[in-house]
This record gives structure tokens, sequence and C-alpha cells, in this order.
């Protein structure tokens, strides 16, 4: 992040700029309200997510912006309202700005990560106790759930770890985005974000059951069954395959799970 | 060696800092020595819980902090129980404890324990173990 | 009544027979007996200083999820649970302001005032089921087998939350005596076995569990019952390491109460899991035709 502009503003309501370009393309007639940015107060438009916000105050992200769609955790803002204590976590990606927001990024936490190979591991709770024997100097504050932008319940799969319980942490904690909000708040140092990974990678690879019908699939394609057919629609001309997908069989909207197979199945 | 123990030397803000922590008034122990003979681990520790006592009496904030008995300490609590003045005098060493630790300081790693020791490890050690000797 | 079980971490991975005895066992006698479906870890010791309230917030938490659960007593096994959630319990009944702190702190949960009675199974065997229940239920009386009665530190101290008098040990023998086995006392079933300083000081927690074992020993016990999974590490897993160093030539068999209650109500292996007791504990239990 670096900031670029002065933002002395006029104290009158002024004319909103409309951004263009990678910044934020305003609708007509759009409100500003006051949000501090690292203190410093800035109008912006009130539509705006904070991210955006932040843009249009003049900021640039190097670092601490990603997928802008609320899944790659590089965003996280901590923001607290006038007139209250509370601190208040959120994706500046995905939340709105309102006014008076006190706000900060923190793009990054540097938080305990182990160093392993997934596939050296046996998948039993001590091997996570072993690489994260600060999983139990949790004190069930709960700081991190109340922290999580996601709504995880870390205390819920921190717990169950320490009860040992790989398949449940990982479930709890599938909607993790690893931003590391739990760990900024956490009083017994815990990586919680790394330590649900880490679970998770064990259940996914020795835990969880394996789909029994991918598995007749893959060796299917590997017998060359569908070889064929992928080497004709290679070599089709593109009025054909355009006619081809047109015309092929499709499982009508709405049609109750299980009612509907195509009539041309011989690579079902 | 002769201590001196002088109104120069008596820390008179440590003393106050163990009796709020702890919650108990120290000055009430007669040193009669009833807790270290309840002490499962009196003799192996440096200081026996009498004279550790005795010592946060006078306010002696260094020589403390050089003690280890009070990391050595169970919590077991042998000595409250059977203390004839009602201390709780595992609150005491819980105190002095926390003057060291509420210093970012751990008194024990828990990066120390390798997968093997971690194996057969009951949860309730590790846990109890950092509660008590990490900050 | 409705009776909430809280089982403790250790009791899902290294303790399973500590719990899995116990559940079966209460199966048996046809107690109710709820698990909390969510909980979280204790803390395993109580904050002992004044000023240090956050680390009784676990404990609270999870008698708050007893109270959820519409019980107005939850039950523990392990004797370090037991410790830290019944004084965390005295703490919210009994201080005022500092239960009013607590609460405000976890503004997410219910506020909580002691609504909850934190029991150990044994007094939950003795006061809710009887020790006359539990005698008429016995099918593999244990004839008189001689088992030191092992009570460690947290089930007798502090005295607020003592399971029974400083100096009695009663409730454990009436509890071996209805199952059939000869309780022996001995002088140091209240010491310390060295608990969490197996790991900061393991040599000086081999010197007190090896007092122990010895002092067992010389009172002519046969073998040793407990109910902490933490005294069951120092005093069994490790015995191997305490009876070298400490120069003492008989091993001894070590069990938690509830396996023994178990065998005596007659039920299986699945419940009782000598399997993962040390091998002289299965050995005695062999030699002495008892159904292992």
């Amino acid at each position: 992040m670096s900031h670029h502009h002065d933002s002395k503003e006029p104290k009158q309501k002024k004319k909103v700029q409309v951004a263009t370009g990678d910044r934020a393309i305003l609708p007509e007639g759009a409100t500003t309200i006051p949000v501090y940015i690292m203190g410093k107060r800035y109008e912006v438009p009130e539509t705006l997510t904070i991210m955006k916000a932040m843009e249009y105050a003049g900021f640039k992200f190097l670092r601490g912006a990603g997928c802008r769609g609320g899944i790659c955790g590089a965003c996280p803002t901590v923001y607290r309202k006038p007139g209250d204590y509370k601190l208040h976590f959120g994706l500046a990606c995905q939340t709105v700005v309102e006014p008076d927001m006190y706000l900060a990024q923190i793009p990054f936490y540097p938080a305990n990560r182990a160093a392993y190979k997934i596939e050296d591991l046996e998948p039993n709770p001590e091997i996570i106790f072993s690489l994260y024997p600060e999983l139990f100097r949790c004190v069930a504050c709960n700081n991190c759930t109340k922290a999580c932008p996601m709504g995880v319940d870390v205390l819920g799969y921190i717990s169950a770890l320490k009860q040992g319980d790989i398949a449940r942490a990982a479930e709890i904690s599938f909607d993790c985005i690893q931003c590391g909000m739990c760990a900024s708040r956490c009083m017994g140092e815990l990586p919680q974000y790394h330590i649900a990974q880490l679970a998770r990678r064990m259940y996914g690879r020795a835990i969880m059951p394996r789909a029994r019908h991918l598995a007749k699939r893959v060796e299917e394609i590997e017998s060359g069954k569908y070889d064929e057919m992928l080497k004709s629609l290679q070599t089709m001309s593109h009025g054909e395959l355009e006619k081809r997908y047109k015309e092929r069989e499709r499982e009508p909207d709405m049609a109750p799970n299980g009612t509907w197979l195509p009539a041309n199945d011989p690579y079902l | 060696m002769p201590i001196e123990i002088s109104e120069k030397t008596i820390k008179r803000d440590f003393i106050d800092k163990v009796i709020k922590l702890s919650g108990q008034d120290i000055n009430l122990c007669f040193q009669c020595g009833t807790c270290g003979g309840a002490c499962p681990m009196s003799d192996k520790v440096d200081t026996v819980p009498r004279r550790i006592m005795r010592m946060a009496q006078l306010g002696m904030e260094e020589a403390l902090e050089e003690v280890k008995s009070y990391w050595m300490c169970a919590s077991c609590h042998s000595c409250t129980v059977n203390c004839p003045r009602g201390l709780d005098i595992a609150k005491v060493m819980e105190a002095l404890r926390l003057l060291t630790l509420r210093k970012n300081v751990n008194m024990f790693e828990p990066s120390s324990l390798d997968a093997e020791t971690m194996r057969d490890l009951p949860q309730i050690a590790m846990v109890s173990c950092f509660r008590k000797l990490t900050s | 009544m409705k009776v909430s079980y809280y089982p403790g971490c250790t009791l899902k991975t290294k303790a399973k027979n500590l719990e899995d005895a116990a559940v079966a066992s209460m199966a048996a006698l046809g107690v109710d007996f709820e698990e909390l479906t969510r909980w979280n870890c204790c803390g395993a010791v109580h904050s002992l200083a004044d000023d240090d309230l956050i680390h009784q917030v676990a404990p609270v938490r999870d008698l708050v999820r007893a109270m959820e659960q519409g019980s107005d007593k939850v039950v523990t096994l392990c004797s370090m649970c037991y410790n830290t959630l019944a004084r965390a319990n005295l703490l919210m009944r009994q201080d005022e302001v500092k239960r009013k702190t607590i609460n405000d702190f976890m503004n997410e949960e219910k506020d909580y005032h002691g609504e909850v009675e934190v029991l150990h199974f044994l007094n939950f065997l003795r006061d809710q089921v009887g020790w006359d229940t539990v005698r008429n239920a016995v099918k593999v009386p244990l004839n008189g087998l001689k088992v030191a009665m092992y009570y460690g530190c947290t089930l007798m101290r502090p005295r607020n939350v003592a399971i029974e008098p400083i100096g009695d040990t009663r409730i454990m023998g009436e509890f071996l005596e209805a199952i059939g086995a000869a309780p022996v006392d001995f002088p140091e079933a209240t010491t310390c076995c060295g608990s969490y300083q197996i790991l900061a000081n393991p040599e000086a927690a081999h010197d007190v569990s090896g007092r122990i074992l010895e002092s067992a020993i010389r009172a002519g016990a046969e073998a040793m019952v407990l109910s902490c999974p933490l005294c069951e590490f120092n005093l069994s897993k490790k015995q191997p390491e305490v009876l070298k160093k400490n120069k003492i030539s008989r091993e001894v068999p070590v069990y938690y109460f509830t396996q023994l209650l178990a065998m005596a109500l007659g039920l299986g292996q699945e419940a009782c899991r000598f399997d993962l007791n040390s091998e002289c504990s299965v050995e005695l239990l062999k030699n002495k035709n008892f159904p292992v």
C-alpha cells in the first residue's frame, strides 16, 4: 500500500469525482461519508467497499488485495466505530464503508507455520500436537471466533483438535480463508488457521472416505475407454462441434434428482 | 554469607505485588515449615517454601528471581491444605511465577517437545505445563 | 434431574479406557448420562492469581454448555477436569464482582451464576446411583483383589472442592468394596505424582512417582486404581523409568477405577479396554482368572 494524494477535503458537500480505470465507478449523485484510514480522515462515497474506498482515497494495493471476491483472504480489515470499544473484522473487498469507521489493514500476520511434507505425515492428532504444541495454550477466550470475517467457529475447531478429532476440525474450519485474524487476536499465540489447514490436509488426504465412482472413472480413462471419442472431437470442424453442442441432450431444468438419464449413454 | 536486610533492601512494591496477585497476606506466615514438610518436591528444590515465604515477606525481589523452587511446584496444594495460618501458599508460588511470566518469558519451550514424546502424552500434561510455565 | 457428562480432551485420545468403561457402566446401571455436544478444554489447572480471570473463562464456558443442555449437574471422570470445573463453579457462585466481569467478557454466552453442580463420577456413583445398586449389579466380583486407592491431588485439594473431607479415604474404599475388591489405604494415597513436571522436571517427577508406587507395594497392594490420565501417565506409562530410577523391583498394575467397575459389571473388552493398560496390568487379571 502506498499513499498518494493529499486529501485535505473541502468543508462543504462537494461534487463526487467519478473515478475511472481501476478506480471505483460511482453512481450519479452518490454522497460521501468520512472514514479514518490509519487514523487519517478521508471523505469517500458511501456505496463503496472498504477496498474501493481506500483506492478512491488514493491508496494503491500492492499487497493485501487478491481476488476481490471474498475468498482469497488477503484483505482482512480491523475496524471500530465511534463511541464503541468493540473491534469488528471484515474483508476489505466485501465490507461496505460506514460513517466514521476507523480502519486498519492487516495483510499479513507473523503466525507460526510448521514445515512438513503432508505425504510423510501419519494422519493422527499427535502429529498435529507435535507440529503445533502451542495448541495447548488456548484458553478458550473465543476472541478468535469473534475475529473471524467468515463466521467460522474457530474455538470450536481448536477444541475439536485438542480432543484429537481431526475430521470434526476439518469440517468446522472448511470456510477458513487463511486471513489470520484469529491469530492476531490470540492470547495463547496460536496460529489457528495454519493448524486448521494441516487438519484439513490430513483429513482430505487420509481420513475422508474416497469416492469410489471417481476411482472407477479414472480407471476407465486410463484404460483408454474415452480415447476414441476425444480424438474424434479433436478432429471435428468448428461447425460440426457447434452443431453437436446445440443438439446435445440436456437435463430439463428443475428435474428432480435421479429422474433423468440421457438416451445416448455409452460413456456413462 | 551474611545477607543485609534493611529498609534499603526491602522492596515494598514487590511485597505489595505478591500480596495482590496471590490474595494472601504473606505476613501471616510464622515460619513453622509445615509447607515444606508437606511438599512432595521439598527434597529436590533449592529453596523450601518456608524460606520463600520469608524472602517474600522481606521483599527480596532479586534473590527470589534466582530461586528455582517455584518452577518445580506442581500446584498440588499440599502446602495450602496444611498451613496452620490458613495461607494458600500455592497462590504465592503462582504469584512469583507470574511476576516472571508476565514479562513475556517462557520457562518451558513447547517446541522442545518432539513427536516421540508427544505420542504418549495426555493432553492435560501439555495444557497444565504450558499454563504454569509459559508466558 | 438431568445429568450432563463432560469428558475432557484426554479421554478422547489417551484415556479412552477411562471413558469407555464409565460410559458402558452407566448404561449397564441404567443411568442417564448425556455427553455435552459442544465443549472446550477446561484448562486443566485452576488459575491461582487473583487478577487472572481469563483462565477462568474456559471452564465457565463448559458450565454454560451444561446449563444450556438443561442439566443441573455435570459429571466428570478426569480428576483435573473435575478440579478445574468445580473451582471455577465456586468462583462463579461466590464472587459477585468476578462473576460479572467474566459474564461481561463472554458477551456471546448466557450469563452464568453457578446454576450447575459439578460432580466427580465417584460422588455421582455414591450419591445418585448408590453403592447398593452397584453391589447388586456386580456379576464378576473382584474376589478381594488388593487395590491401592490412589487419589492424587486434584480430587482432594484444595479443601473446598475435595470429593470427601481431607484425611478420609472412604469413597474410593466404599467403591472398591462394592465391586468386591479389598481397598488398600497407603501413606502416599494423596501425594502428588509430579503432575505436569513430568515435562519440565522429569527426574523429580519420577522420584515422587516412585515414592507412591513403593508405598503402595509396602502396604500390600497388588494393584492400584486412579482417576486421572496424567497420574496414569506418570505412574503407569512411565513406570519402567520410575522403577529403574528408584530401584523398585516389582511392577505395579494400574487401572482406572472405571475399568474395574466395568469388569465387575461383567462388561466386555470393548468396555473395559484393558488393551490400553500396561502389560503387567493385563497379566495380573489373567492370573486371577478374571475375564480379560
